[in-house]
């Protein structure tokens, strides 16, 4: 009997329950629904993760002060005022793995422009830090060693401060307060975007490092900061530049062998990994709500189709009668489960990709619905249908005619 | 006449838990072609036990069966297949139509099993449905036709295939006097024009009168065999 045929006659006997056909496909919708998902979005986010470890700069260590342990308390990150300039320049000097080093003293603050004010994140930081970031100025220029060495009131803007202090203006020249105490705009960044972590990067506003730490956030100990950005000379240097940073500080700060260090040091890439970690996790649960509801979906064709072989006995002893051979009925009934399988998962591809679409259009990530990823769920269900549907047709096509026949 | 079917010792025994049941106790028969048979006998006599062995949908526990001088009672379950698809037609009691698919569906079904082209199968069917005076009704379900005209359609399937051995259970059982006379004058048509082998079974006598030749069975057991 040929295939055609044999297509023809499954396709018959489905629209003949239509209802039942379609609450059986519903779990192989669901299962290549979220297939198609996951592929998508998991591409997509890889994609995103990717771009912004380019947004952030590669190769960089981060130095916190802190996480000492101080009568059984551990304190969090930058609150014990450990981390210096001093030990910035130390680094400098004497780390060769490490190519530039950036330290950073921020804080809120309240910055006002005319009439206009806005309250944003300012960092005092040296002329490096763009360097390190790859973070270019549209105008003017970044502020150069002698500003940070002379603590002068100079300031660059962030896209996001300067429409809001700004609007169309152009603010290059002009003065603004930061705490009452005026500033010259010397230049404007780049737009950069979202962090990793979800912040506006262009709401920002640097200043040279002495000014923060003598006019802006002083404390009562001077030359402190909060944090000091480094960038490995290769991507081969960062466990080396960790170990020679680590080395240095442990020496400067005068911390004896068995105890702990008063800082930390941590590394950009290894903590974007984590990000990826997540995109693969959520791989990862589609991937098995996948699995699941294809399997699921499988066991409700089975279901259906055992329950269909015994309702058409009577059918396959007429047809064993005129001449079916076993093969025959078997192919009938494979190609029916496979047929349901394959139309489902046809579905289920069409509600993947409007799902993906969803999910592109809600949470701004990307998705890439690849021609893979298709062909990966339509092999999928056809296997679901021909693994699944190969007991109820062996079982129809091993029945004895005379038995079917008697059958009411 | 050349013989066509030659049962020998036929025995069937059905196994019913611990008890077994014979249903033919030795049945030897021989049919020539062109023969037009009619088995009688009380209910549950064994008559269609023996149609399902000579119509190959079952094999006897013992005994030998040829079949056109071919020995049947040890061929594989695809070897029967291929001869109910080629030598036999079958007739039921209860029609036994696909009833989702149209007349011409049903009757084009043997030819599905034996890989005729989708022209061939449409002539055929088309023809068949002619013999038996139901051409124009070709693209009706069984339920829109009457049980005279479902019949007919189950004769026409038998006939689409050219087979030499129509066997026809109880084929009016549930069809009216008036409508198994026409049954009869078709089968008494089909026998003498197209020299087709009849083997009926029936429980009327005058329905019984159509073929040339009336068997009796009892018990498993042929106890009468009235040749004209
Ligand atoms: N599959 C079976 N299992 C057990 N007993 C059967 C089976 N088929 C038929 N029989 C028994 O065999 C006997 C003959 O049956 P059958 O050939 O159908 O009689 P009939 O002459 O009425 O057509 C009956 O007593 C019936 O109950
Ligand atoms: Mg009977």
């Amino acid at each position: 009997m040929n295939t055609i045929a044999t297509v023809k006659i499954a396709v018959n006997a489905l629209s003949i329950n239509k209802m039942r056909s379609s609450l059986t496909m519903l779990g192989i919708i669901i299962g290549v629904a979220a297939v198609i998902a996951m592929i998508s979005v998991g591409s997509g986010a890889r994609a995103q993760i990717s771009k912004e470890i380019a947004s952030l700069g590669s190769n960089l260590l981060m130095v916190w002060p802190g996480t000492a342990t101080s009568g059984g308390l551990r304190m969090g990150f930058g609150t014990t005022p450990t981390l210096t300039s001093d030990d910035a320049k130390a680094i400098a000097a004497e780390v060769s793995s490490v190519s530039f080093v950036a330290p950073v003293l921020n804080g809120t603050a309240q910055v006002v422009y005319g009439n206009q004010n806005w309250s944003t994140i300012v960092t005092g930081t040296t002329s490096n830090f763009f360097e390190l970031r790859e973070w270019p100025v549209v105008s003017g220029k970044v502020f150069t060693q002698r500003d940070v060495d002379g603590a002068t009131k100079v300031a660059l803007l962030g896209q996001t401060v300067v429409e809001n202090l700004f609007g169309n203006e152009d603010p290059l020249g002009n003065i603004i307060r930061i705490k009452k105490i005026p500033f010259k705009i010397v230049g404007v960044l780049a737009r950069k975007g979202q962090s990793p972590i979800g912040q506006d990067q262009d709401d920002s506003i640097y200043i040279p490092l002495t000014t923060a730490q003598k006019r802006l956030f002083g404390t009562r100990f001077p030359g402190m900061v909060r944090m000091i950005i480094t960038k490995a000379s290769s991507p081969d240097m960062i466990k080396n530049a960790e170990a020679d940073i680590t080395a240095l500080l442990r020496q400067r700060h005068h911390i004896m062998a068995g105890k702990e260090d008063d800082f930390s040091v941590r590394n950009l890439t290894e903590m974007l990994s984590t990000a990826e970690q997540a995109a693969k996790i959520m791989s990862i649960l589609l991937g098995s709500i996948a699995s699941v509801s294809l399997i699921v979906g499988g066991i409700g064709i089975m279901n259906i189709m055992l329950v269909s072989v015994t309702e058409r006995t009577r059918e396959i002893g007429i047809r064993m009668a005129v001449g079916a051979r076993a093969r025959d009925i078997l192919m009938q009934f494979l190609i029916e489960a496979v047929v349901l399988a394959i139309i489902g998962g046809g579905i289920g591809i069409g509600v993947g990709a409007m799902g993906s679409w969803l999910i592109s259009y809600f949470a701004g990530w990307e998705i890439d619905i690849s021609l893979f990823a298709i062909l990966l769920a339509f092999g999928f269900s056809a296997i679901t249908g021909i693994f699944f549907g190969f007991y109820p047709a062996r079982k129809a096509s091993r029945m004895a005619p005379v038995e079917c026949l008697r059958y009411e | 006449m050349t013989g066509l079917i030659d049962t020998s010792d036929l025995t069937k025994v059905y196994k019913m838990g611990d008890v077994d049941f014979t249903a033919l106790q030795g049945v030897s028969l021989a049919i020539k072609k062109g023969e037009f048979v009619a088995v009688m006998g009380p209910s549950g006599s064994g008559k269609s036990t023996f149609m399902n062995i000579i119509g190959c949908l079952d094999t006897p526990t013992s005994g030998k069966y040829l079949l056109d001088k071919q020995d049947v009672s040890d061929l594989s379950k695809n070897d029967l297949a291929a001869i109910r698809n080629k030598k036999i037609g079958f007739v039921f009691q209860s029609f036994n139509l696909l009833s989702k698919t149209s007349a011409l569906e049903n009757v084009e079904l043997p030819l599905l099993y034996n890989g005729s082209p989708s022209k061939i199968r449409r002539e055929q069917s088309v023809s068949a449905l002619r013999l038996v005076g139901l051409e124009e009704r070709k693209n009706h379900r069984p339920n829109q036709l009457s049980g005279g005209q479902q019949q007919r359609v189950a004769i026409a399937r038998a006939l689409v295939n050219n087979p030499s051995l129509i066997l026809a259970d109880e084929p009016t059982g549930n069809l009216d006097s008036q409508t198994s006379i026409e049954l009869m004058t078709l089968f008494k048509k089909l026998n003498k024009e197209n020299n087709i082998t009849i083997v009926m079974v029936t429980h009327e006598a005058d329905i019984a009168a159509y073929g040339d030749r009336r068997i009796y069975f009892k018990d498993g057991r042929i106890v009468k065999d009235d040749k004209r």
